[in-house]
Formats: C-alpha cells, structure tokens, sequence
C-alpha cells in the first residue's frame, strides 16, 4: 500500500521518478561525471533526513539551472555575435528599453523563485530539526507507539560526549544507534559553540552553552561513517571528530552490553593542553561511572581523544550540564531564572554571584575555581535553593511534533496543513507558574 | 587565568602585557618579519635619499583632494591584499599536505590566527579599501563636483582605515592575532577561551577602521546628495554613482551596528561584563545576530559599487546606453533594503523555527530577482552592441560568468534544509568566494583597467593585463571548484589535518589554482611596473580613452586638482556622450578664481594618535590609553583653531591649465 504523503514523495525511489529525470538531466550536463567519482556523502547519505536533504540540494539547483543555463549560454553567444570585429551584428547605440524584455527579465526569475519559495516553506518545515520524525523512509511511516532511542549530547573542549540515558551508558567520540529506530538528539555544549554534524545522517545543529537544541533523525542502513564539529571552536577542532555507526537492534543491545562490561575499566583519553602548545601529555585515564566529579575531569580541555566508555552515568548528569551547575558550589540557570521569574531577590541576590560565575575564568575553571566550596557557599546555595522549588530536568521539550496524519502535507481537500507553524495543537501550553522554563535556544 | 595564559601573565605599569613573550617563536612569523623589517627600511632609505618625504606628506599625505585620497586608498588595498592572499596561500597549501598523519607546517596557534587574518584583512583592508577609494576617486567626478561635500574628513577617514590595518599588522609580530574565525563569535572570544591580546587586536582594528568606513559613508552620501552638477536629476545619475550611493546609505546605517556591537564585546572583556558571556543571562546568540545584522549588508556594500562598475563598462565598451537604466535604478534600490531582511541566514542552524527559517531563507532568494535582472540588463545591453574587448569588458564577461555560478550557490544555500547539510562547510568557503572574488574583486580589476588612465593619463599595458586574466580566471576555478565538491564529501572549514586520505587530490587542485592565481597576481604587479615604465607609449592626451558616456572623461587625464574648471550642465543620463553628439564646445576662456580647501595634517595625527590608543589598550598600558586619548581630544579642538581651511586657485593658474588641456587636445587631434 502506498503511503498517504505518496503526492509529496513517491515511493519507489527518494523522490522518486523526479529524481530520476533530474540525475539524468545533470548527467547531461556532466555534473554526475565529476560528482560521482568522488565520495559525495551529503548526496548520498544513509540517513532518511540526510537523504531528502541531499535531494533538495539537488532539485534546488535543477530548478536554478533552468535559468541559469539559458542565461550563460545567452552571456557567451552575445559576447561572440556582438563583438566589434563582426560587422554582419545589428548595432543599435540607442536601443535601451523594451517593455516585454523587461517584463520577462523580473518575471522569469521571479517565477523560478516562487517554485523554490514554495519548496523552501514545506521542506524547511518537514525537515525542521525540532520535528520528531515522521517516516523512517519512503515507504514506511513510524509507527505511533514507536520509542525513539535518546542521546543526550555534550559537546566538550575538543571531543563529542553521548549519553543514553535508557541505557544508562555514556561514551565518548564513539556513537552507535540502531537502524530504523528513530533518533532523537539533544545538544548543548559545555563552553563555546560548536556544531554537531553527522553528515551520513542528518543535517547539522549548533551545540551551544547554556542552551539545548534538538535533532531528529533515522539511520536507514549498517554503515560506519564520522561525525564531528562543524563550528571552530578553538585549538583541538580538528581533531573533534568521532565514529559513527548505524547497527541493528540486536547488535545495538550487544553493544550496550559491551560498553557494560569494558566501560567499567580506565581507558586512555587523549592529549591534555597546556600552555599554547599540544604537549603530548597523555591526560588521565577514565572509565567507570560518569558523575560529576568525572564530568569535570572530562571536561579539561583534551585533544585527539579515542573513545572512552562509561559504564554507568548519573542520570540528571545532562540537565546539570545543559543549566551549566555540574560543578558543586554553582546555581543552575533553572533555578536562576525561576528566581528571576518571581521578581529575583534585590540587593540579596548579590550574594549569589560567585555561584553563578561559569565561564568567567577560562576553559579549565571547572575544577580549579570551586571544585571544593567553601562551607559559606555551600550555605548560600542551600539557602537559594530553598526559596525556589525548581528541579533541573523539568525543561519544556522543545521538539515539535510529526504530524500524526500525513495526508495534511499534500494539502489536497483539507484544510489548514495544522503541523505548519508554532507547535499548533502539539505545543503544550505555557505554564501558569514559572516552574518549567525552556533553556531551548529557539526563541 | 586560563592554562592558555599562563605564559602571558606578565604586566608592568610601564609597558602593561607587553614584554618580550610577544615576540613570536614561529619560525614562519620571525623571518617574515626579518624580510619585512629590511624591506621597510630600504623603503625609508629609498624616500630619505631621493628626498621624498617632503612631497609625500605635502602632496599626498596631507591632501584632501580626492583623487590622491582615492588613490591612496587603492594603494592600501593593494598592500593589504599581498598580505590577505599569502595567509591564502598558506592555508592551501597546510591543507594540501596535512594528509596521512603529516601534521602540515602549521601548529594550531598558527594557523587559527592565519585564517581569521585572512578574512578579517580581506574584508576589511582590502575590499573595503578598493571600494571607498573608486567610490572616493570617481563619484565626484562622475558628478561633476570639485570634492567631496568633507574634504578633511575624506582624509581622516582615510587615515582611520590605514590604522586600523596598521594594527591588524602590528599583531603579526607583536603578539598574536584573534584565533576565533573572521567574525569572533563569542563565548570563544570572550576572556575566558582567548585570554591573550588576539581578540584585543581584532577589537580595536576594527572599531578605528570602523570610524573611517563610517565617516567616509556620511560624506559621500552628502556628496552625491547635494553637489551634483546643475541638470543632473537623481534619475540622470550615473549608475556607478546611484550604486555608491546606495552604498554609503548602507554604512551609514550598517556601520554602527557593528560599532555596537564591538563596544559590547570590549567591556564584555575589559570590564567583565556579560552582555556574550554564558553567565548572568549573557546570550552568545545575541552577538551573533548583532555581528550579521551588519555584516550582511556589509556584502552588500561590498558588491553594490562593482555592479556600478560593470554597468559603466558594459554601456561603454558596447558603445550603447545601458538597457533597462530604471530598472537597474529600482533593482538597486530593492537590493538595499532587503539586505537588511535575511541576516539570518548565516545561521539557519543555531535552532531557529522552521517558520523563521523560511522567512530568511525566502527573501534571500527574493534578493535574486533584482540581482537576476541587473545581469539581464548588461546582457541586453550587449545585444546589438559593438562590444571592444579591451581588459575592462573582458573582466566584466569573466564576471557575468562566474557570479552567475556564485549567484546560484547562494540561493541554494538560502534553502535551510540544505543549508543544514551545507553550513560551513567547504560549498559554502566555495561559494563565498565565487562571489566575491568572482564580482568584487573582478569588478575592481575591471575598474583598475577602465579608470587607470584617467588617474594617471596613461594606459595600462594590455599583454601583462591578459596574462594576469588568463592566470586568474581559470586559477579562481581550479581553486574553488574542488571546494564544492569537498563540501558535497561533508568536509567542513577551518580544518587544520585530515584523515581521510581520498579527498587530499581535491585539496591538491585548490593549491594549484592558488598557485595560478599567485601569477595573475605576479602578472597584474608587472602590469603596473611595465606601463609606469612606458607611460609616453601608453599616454593619453584625449582624456577619453575608451570614447566613455559619463563625466569623468570630459576633463583631462589626470583631471586639475579642481577638476571642472566650469561645472558642467547636464542634460541627459550620458552626460558626456550627449554633450558629444551635441557638439558641446569646451569653454577656453573667462575663467574665474576657484575656491579650493587647503590640505592638513590632522587626519594623520588624529589616526597616528588612535593606532597608539588601540595598540595600548590591546597591551593594557593604561597610561599610554590616557595620553593618547587625551592627545585625540586636544588636537580636534585645537584642529578647530584652524582658519586656513581654504584658498582661491588664482585665475592665471587656471587659465595656463586650461590652454595646457587645450594644447594636448589638439595634439591628439580631437
């Protein structure tokens, strides 16, 4: 049975016969020649995103193409027929206007870009990276009672940190997900910007401090391909690369297993970096439980790091990170902010300083500065603490959702398409009290 | 501090941070400084022993003619851009060898601050430079004014752009420049992750040149607006000078965003503020909005004048007016101001909603309608032309060529889905260079070829321009075509090593193409010295060269420091081409005395004074902040005491000038 959205995407093939005649087209115009004899990863990706996404790229530039090769063949004719040399050319100095010309001359782009403008507003919807998936390929849509597999992501000075929070795992530079389970990502970063992009699986999203941004995604096949930064963040970036693998359900399992069992033991973990130069200096070995106080150990600035697995990770280790209070001593945004919403606290809230101070000392504060707080803080933040009853983790999810009925993409007899625009029915309403504050960088 | 600065942690009272750590230990660095030293002192040997300082600083440091500050700005872009392109060049060529475990010849230190230079100098001291100095040198006359509407502030801006590159240089061999990529987003180029004077470099260099660009905006906004000659209705302007004028409106209201913007920044890191910090509701995002609310229509700026610049060369070398002149008025128009609707675009993939991102995505293509119809212009103006393939058209059908390519990798770029999968990476390095090597830097050659023998009153030899062409044309291809296809491979920007060893070819490629441009450049530097060499074979006495339509070769070649001794009438949109066909004789007698202003050194002191700032705040001498500052208070009031603004070009000097013109006219027989 074809599935509903078979008007947007055949099925058959991605995209379908379009695609077809469209690679033929570009064959003709030796494009495929030199494209198909490199490796182009962003075309042909093995994810189901990546993939609608290459194909935009491709039906975008056909859909350029069609003026743009008429206008360069007219610039090299014109150049050789009206060159002074050819006497036989008409020559009108004084020809400088023609109503239809420039009626054609704004018309026929304006055409092109209202095609691509409506192109743009349906796939930047559909393939908006806030939006859980909706199909996990062409022809198979996710089923409702599918359980997308979660991976927190931490993006750290100079290396990539994935937790599963299902499986209470959490590894390093290493990221396994299973083949046609939906993915669900959440980003943030530990410091500066970086950008988190796996190009075999879906387009990228930037990993920011303080924030947490979202990506969905489906692996379609068993593949090994890498993931990195896609931002300059500084010294170690371009080593800040990791592999990726797509595997089945049962062989994703075993690997849980796996990181069970050797995640309990130390594992090297890279170069440390001081003083300007890569000294080389092998940082200390890690492995065992992810808490805090391996979280902060982590987090000093490494490079060239392999993967580390962790056999067992504190469960509210991620939102700590994200609301930046990993470090004992320190406020968490969250809380900050539900003081704020209730009017912050005067002159008082001057105390609060020091607790709220992160980034003020440079890549390596997280453990120099307040590793061990004084009994004062300690006192301060209890106290804080007590004034508000805001948890980490209870951030408003910032996803939006797949439209349960696809039918609503073609548009054909219904009315509104009610998954385009903000959050529509799927947006949960804002809480009265300001108890559930989104740390999302969408604003 | 931060582990990174702990080898800088050293302060006085005397000299701040400075001391003798911020003499660079890379071997790199300290020869080029070794070769630079030299050759600076054979040049400050060459000028005292030729004596010559006198008539530079009388002549042209001092000047506030805007032929010569038009000219100076052109020469800065020049030098700067020998700079800009061996940081090209170092990078292609780190990329093309660091493959299979080899570490390339760059450190990270290095090659950070390497690719922020680039673009930081390409942009702001090259581009920038070559832009305001045509717009400098040829809308005064396309308009037929004496100056501009400022003509002091013509030269301090001139002087306030050269200390900004002065410190972006200083950086090279006192210190370290930013390692955070063109634009320093923060948290990175907050305190915390760049300890040192890098960020501080970038800060005050920009902020300097940044009163020069804007001050230059102000006053030929002023200029275009108010000293057009009698007749010349804003529908009879020149398209270079609507273009320039479009422009400067652009700086004026773009500029100080970025002012701002960089304010915020440096009391972010000097006063320990949080406007970009993580902490106390700092918002890193803010910053990079801020940075591209300017920095879009900063392109914009950039590619607004060349458009000007092709228009004139189409219309003349086609021997035709320029088809659709109100529509590529209009078109103008439309293109300042949506770009300032699409800034977001650099960052669909910060987690924008999908409905913004269409917003963005959307008018950014709306940008390509105006764009598309401006190329159908010069292409309809080619029709039925007589088109002369002198150096100036050839560049201008390289430039139709290659911007159409640059033109649609944008908009697929403005395509958010597929710019999730290309954002950042090499497609989006290819692209931006195909635009502005392919449309700034064409155009500005174009412009170099077509206006040279009016500055100068001589040709520019054609042989080494078509060498420098055919080097350049194919090697921009070769050196940015392996960039989309390594972009469509997933591989992203800034990378220092590689490990997969199958995409290092592509990189091969790009070098060579560098290499090629390398002679182009090579090539276009013999141009200058071979003509310079035969300047009387080249001369021109006509002071039309190129049989031109608009004003500016009405007068001689080069033009009197007063330019028209009448201001001209204008009666049509070619004002030089009707007054042509309308046999419009040149008026030979009953000249007057002409009200000129009077050169001063202020503008240099001014910027002098403003480099010291800078470069004190970049070190943290304090003292020397407050001297300097005070110093730049005290000399612009004292500036004020100055009464001989102005002088009269005594009747005599004119009427020799003129019966000189005259002589050389019927010479070469026109």
């Amino acid at each position: 049975m074809q599935p509903p959205e078979s008007r947007l995407n055949p099925p058959g093939r991605r995209f379908g016969p379009f695609r077809n005649r469209a690679m033929r087209v570009v064959g003709a115009l030796g494009l495929t020649a030199a494209l198909s004899a490199c490796n182009t990863l962003v075309l042909k990706p093995s994810g189901d995103v990546a993939q609608q996404q290459g194909d935009l790229v491709v039906v975008a530039t056909l859909l350029m193409l069609l003026i743009v090769v008429p206008v360069m063949l007219a610039v090299v004719i014109f150049a050789w027929r009206y060159r002074a040399n050819n006497k036989d050319a008409k020559y009108e100095p004084d020809w400088d206007h023609s109503t239809q010309l420039e009626l054609m001359i704004w018309a026929a782009p304006l055409l092109i870009i209202i095609c691509l403008g409506a192109v743009t507003w349906t796939s930047t919807h559909l393939l908006d990276p806030y939006r859980t998936i909706g199909r996990i390929d062409a022809q198979t849509q996710v089923s409702q009672d599918a359980k997308p597999l979660e991976v927190e992501v931490v993006a750290l000075d100079w290396k990539w940190l994935f937790i599963y929070p299902e499986q209470g795992v959490a590894t390093v530079n290493e990221l396994v997900v299973p083949s046609g389970r939906p993915l669900n990502f959440k980003i943030t970063s530990a410091n500066v910007m970086n950008s988190f992009y796996v190009p075999a699986m879906a387009g990228q999203i930037y990993a920011m401090p303080g924030m947490e941004t979202r990506l969905h995604a489906v692996m379609n096949s068993n593949v090994e391909s890498v993931g990195f930064s896609a931002n300059y963040s500084g010294a170690g970036f371009t080593h800040m690369r990791f592999k990726m693998r797509s595997v089945s359900d049962a062989d994703f399992a075993k690997w849980v297993g796996d990181v069970k069992t050797t995640g309990t033991k130390p594992q090297p973990a890279g170069d440390v970096i001081a003083a300007e130069a890569f000294t080389g200096v092998p940082a200390k070995q890690m492995g065992g439980t992810l808490d805090r106080a391996a979280y902060l150990e982590l987090e000093k600035p490494t490079q060239k790091v392999p993967a580390i697995r962790f056999a067992n990770v504190d469960p509210k280790l991620y939102d700590a990170v994200v609301n930046m209070c990993v470090q004992p001593g320190k406020m968490c945004m969250s809380e900050m902010m539900a003081l704020d919403a209730r009017g912050g606290m005067g002159k008082a809230g001057i105390r609060n300083v020091q607790m709220l101070s992160y980034d003020k000392d440079g890549r390596d504060s997280a453990v120099a500065e307040s590793a061990n707080p004084s009994d004062a803080v300690k006192r301060e933040l209890a106290w804080v603490r007590a004034l508000c009853e805001q948890m980490p983790g209870q951030v408003r999810d910032g996803s939006v959702k797949a439209p349960s009925d696809l039918r609503s993409l073609n548009g054909a007899g219904i009315p509104a398409p009610q998954s385009i625009g903000f959050g529509g029915e799927d947006a949960p309403a804002l809480p009265a009290k300001p108890a559930h504050i989104s740390l999302n960088s969408r604003n | 501090m931060a582990i990174e600065a702990e080898a800088h942690n050293h302060w006085s009272p005397l000299l701040g941070r400075l001391w003798l750590d911020a003499i660079p230990q890379e071997p790199i660095v300290l020869a080029t400084f070794v070769v630079v030293m030299l050759g600076g002192a054979a040049l400050v040997a060459g000028l005292t022993y030729f004596k010559l300082w006198g008539y530079l600083w009388k002549e042209w440091f001092t000047s506030v003619d805007h032929k010569k500050i038009g000219i100076m700005y052109m020469i800065l872009g020049l030098v700067m851009f020998l700079r800009g392109f061996a940081d090209a060049i170092m990078m292609r060529a780190q990329q093309a060898m660091a493959f299979n475990g080899n570490d390339g010849y760059l450190n990270a230190h290095h090659y950070d601050q390497v690719f922020t230079a680039h673009g930081v100098i390409m942009i702001f001291f090259v581009a920038m430079p070559f832009v305001t100095g045509l717009m400098n040198y040829i809308v005064p006359l396309q308009i037929g004014a004496r100056d501009v509407s400022f003509p002091f502030l013509n030269n301090f801006s001139f002087w306030m752009t050269t200390a900004g590159a002065v410190l972006t240089m200083m950086s090279l061999f006192v210190g370290e420049f930013a390692q955070t990529g063109w634009l320093a987003y923060p948290p990175l180029s907050n305190l915390a992750y760049s300890p040192w004077v890098g960020v501080d470099y970038y800060i005050w260099s920009l902020q300097i040149a940044g009163v020069g660009t804007l001050l230059s905006g102000v006053n030929l906004v002023c200029t275009i607006v108010k000293m057009r000659a009698p007749g010349m209705t804003m529908m009879r302007m020149p398209v270079f000078t609507w273009t320039s004028l479009c422009t400067n409106i652009l700086i004026v209201a773009a500029f100080p965003v970025l002012t701002a913007v960089m304010t915020m920044l440096t009391v972010d890191r000097y006063l320990g503020f949080n406007f970009f910090s993580n902490d106390f509701g700092g918002s890193p995002m803010m910053y990079v909005n801020l940075i591209w609310i300017w920095g879009h229509p900063e392109v914009y700026i950039l590619i607004l004048p060349l458009f000007g610049v092709f228009s004139e060369v189409v219309s003349t070398f086609s021997g035709k007016r320029l088809f659709g002149y109100s529509s590529m008025v209009y078109a103008t128009l439309v293109i300042t101001i949506l770009s300032y609707l699409v800034w977001l675009h650099h960052f669909f993939t910060m987690g924008s909603g999908a409905s913004v991102n269409s917003f963005f995505g959307i008018t950014t293509m709306v940008i390509s309608i105006p764009t598309g119809a401006k190329l159908f212009n010069w292409l309809f103006t080619m029709y039925r032309g007589r088109i002369r393939y002198e150096l100036p058209m050839m560049w201008t059908v390289a430039f139709m060529l290659t911007f159409t390519v640059g033109g649609m990798t944008g908009v697929l770029l403005a395509v958010p889905p597929a710019d999730f999968v290309l954002h950042n990476s090499l497609f989006l390095i290819a692209h931006f260079h195909n635009v502005i090597i392919g449309g700034v830097l064409f155009g500005i050659f174009a412009a170099i070829n077509f206006w040279w023998p009016k500055a100068f009153g001589f040709k520019l030899n054609q042989f080494w321009g078509k060498v420098s062409f055919w080097l350049w044309v194919p090697g921009f291809w070769f050196a940015f075509m392996p960039l989309y296809i390594l972009g469509l491979m997933g591989v992203t920007r800034r990378m220092r090593v590689f490990d997969d060893p199958s995409i290092q070819i592509w990189f091969v490629i790009a070098a060579f193409g560098a290499v090629m441009i390398a002679g182009g450049i090579g090539a276009m530097l013999v141009q200058f010295a071979v003509s310079i060499w035969k300047r009387e074979e080249l001369k021109d006495e006509t002071g039309d060269p190129w049989n031109g339509r608009t004003l500016e070769w009405s007068t001689s070649s080069p033009p009197p420091e007063y330019n028209f001794a009448f201001t001209p009438l204008v009666h049509d949109l070619d004002a030089w081409d009707d007054m042509k066909r309308c046999g419009v004789q040149r008026p030979t007698s009953g000249f007057r005395p002409i009200h000129m202003p009077s050169g001063t050194g202020t503008g240099l002191i001014l910027a002098g004074l403003s480099t010291s700032l800078g470069f004190a705040m970049i070190w943290y001498i304090w003292w020397l902040a407050a001297v300097s500052f005070a110093g730049i208070i005290g000399y612009a009031i004292f500036h004020t005491f100055n009464y001989k603004r102005d002088y009269h070009i005594p009747v005599e000097t004119v009427e020799a000038t003129e019966a000189e013109r005259t002589r050389q006219l019927a010479a070469a027989g026109a």
